[in-house]
């Protein structure tokens, strides 16, 4: 398998925070890749790197054979994005958005038309094209950054927090698009701070705790170092406690023995969010 | 080619803009300089005469100048610093493959327009008013540069600004001295000479005087047009610095 991002120490200080330290990751070619981690743990300041926005204090990072540092012109080609925060121009309608865009990367007059309404067509959005950005909810907006993201057709598509702030409804909605880009063969980069996000959609995952990567590996396989099973029993003067194990016989066992005087037990799967906390003695959505 | 291109792909975005709110556009910049004719060039400058010319004829291509520096400075800088550092939406072009030079560009030539634009509709009614004033080519050409020098200015104090309010903190300490004091409202000649050293530093002075000698019809202002030639040049290349800098 190929890798299309790799990143060599990779690390970002600013004054004396350190907000990136030392990472090494690779992302393989036509996957889609989860980081993980709480409010200010790098992710972003990983993926301004990435994108050439905000330069490496030291190490490197490469994007489908290019620098970025050195090659900065040539990156700007392989990727686009759908940034966390809205960052459509308010002032222009969304065709008017997605044209900016086709014209910033070259994109011929005749074939920017084509693509737009083909991207337009493809998220549903055509009768909404001549609405101006600010006049969409928050989903239809998110939709138009990631169709303005495709249209010089990049192999990598960063999503920064894609579904923060939307309704379930509209989060599985998007989920379905990233899916249906993914296997059309784009590879996908997103941060994320909910578990079941990473858990849908991700084939690997990388967990960042304060600048540092302390994991990284298939959800499945994270999981089972913990334990594939979680038993959290709830004590009057302890609190909740978990224990995990490796599968459902042990787990049961595990209950049986327990004492009668126990409030509530619950046997459950384990999953990221267990992992994400033995980790880093953190809920993942604690900032 | 590919850069001329990306210059306009760069402005296009800000005529679109432009387009939607032109009238808006026109009338608030306007304000302002036809403020500025009725209550100095009637009120206090009725029956004065100024280094032979009526008040009037001397005020006029003052406040073209005047009208170029914060028309173009505020065309060129406002939605820049808002789009750069609240709605991060500028990211959109730093992260495209276009050069840093069609970037400032660009973003200077819609100051450009804006600054052209109103500053022609104010030059058509002080040309009314005085029709004696003389208004070609070359004075169309020093009002461009005018225009531009001060579109970069804008696009430059929005790149080192680190809040909303720094472009109107430049504004007020800046522009608005420049405003009264650089032979816009009345001649240098006037003023005692150490003032008049500090004023020559101002690019505004060379564009109030440079304009004022070609609507006069005095000698050909050559060496102010130089000086704001190299005040432009100074901007554009700060601007590039300060570009590059910001993307830490």
């Amino acid at each position: 398998m190929t890798d299309i991002i790799v990143t060599e120490d990779l690390t970002k200080n600013y004054g004396k925070i350190s907000a990136v330290q030392n990472l090494n990751l690779n992302i393989h070619a036509g996957e889609t890749f989860g980081f993980l981690g709480p409010n200010g743990a790098g992710k972003t300041t990983t993926i301004r790197m990435l994108t050439t926005l905000t330069k490496p204090t030291s190490g490197r990072a490469v994007v489908n054979g290019f620098d970025v540092v050195t090659q900065a012109d040539k990156v700007k080609n392989e990727f686009g994005i759908a940034q966390q925060h809205m960052s459509l121009d308010r002032d222009l309608d969304v065709r008017e958005n997605l044209e900016l865009h086709a014209r910033l990367h070259h994109i011929e007059s005749s074939e920017r038309k084509r693509r737009i309404n083909e991207l337009l067509d493809f998220v549903g959005l055509t009768d909404q094209a001549d609405r101006m950005a600010m006049a969409l909810s928050g989903g239809m907006q998110k939709r138009v950054m990631i169709i303005r993201a495709l249209i010089h057709r990049p192999k990598i598509l960063f999503l920064d927090e894609p579904t923060v702030g939307l309704d379930a409804q509209t989060r599985r909605r998007l989920w379905e698009l990233i899916r249906r880009l993914n296997r059309d063969g784009t590879t996908i980069f997103l941060t994320t701070h909910y578990i079941e996000e990473a858990e849908a959609l991700c084939n690997r995952v990388g967990i960042l705790h304060q600048g540092r990567l302390i994991a990284l590996d298939k959800p499945v396989e994270l999981r089972q170092k913990l334990g594939l099973f979680a038993v959290e029993t709830l004590t009057a003067d302890l609190g909740t406690k978990y224990n995990y194990f490796p599968d459902k016989a042990a787990a049961k066992r595990y209950v049986q023995n327990l004492p009668q005087d126990l409030k509530t037990i619950i046997l459950r799967e384990s999953n990221l969010e267990d992992v994400f906390v033995e980790l880093t003695g953190q809920k993942v959505s604690e900032g | 080619m590919n850069l001329l291109n990306d210059i306009y792909s760069v402005l296009w975005v800000d005529l679109r803009v432009l387009r939607r709110q032109w009238i808006r556009t026109l009338s608030t910049s306007l304000v302002n300089p036809l403020l500025y004719l009725v209550a100095f060039g009637f009120g206090l400058g009725q029956g004065i005469s100024f280094d032979g010319y009526s008040y009037l004829e001397f005020v006029i291509p003052g406040i073209i100048a005047l009208t170029s520096m914060t028309v173009s400075f505020s065309g060129a800088g406002q939605k820049l610093n808002v789009d750069r550092l609240f709605f991060k939406s500028f990211d959109e072009c730093l992260m495209s493959p276009v050069s840093v030079y069609s970037i400032i560009i660009g973003k200077a030539l819609i100051g450009v327009v804006r600054g052209l634009f109103t500053s022609i509709v104010f030059m058509l009614v002080g040309f009314a008013l005085s029709p004696s004033l003389n208004i070609d080519i070359a004075f169309v050409a020093v009002l461009v540069l005018s225009c531009f020098v001060f579109s970069f200015f804008g696009v430059l104090v929005s790149f080192l600004a680190k809040s909303h309010q720094d472009m109107s903190t430049v504004s007020s300490l800046v522009l608005l001295p420049m405003t009264f004091l650089s032979g816009t409202f009345f001649s240098l000649s006037q003023i005692p000479e150490a003032l008049k050293i500090v004023l020559y530093f101002l690019p505004l002075t060379h564009s109030s005087e440079s304009l004022r000698a070609i609507t006069l019809e005095q000698s050909f202002p050559w060496i102010y047009i130089f000086v704001l030639l190299a005040f432009g040049v100074f901007f554009f290349v700060m601007s590039m610095v300060a570009l590059k800098r910001s993307s830490v």
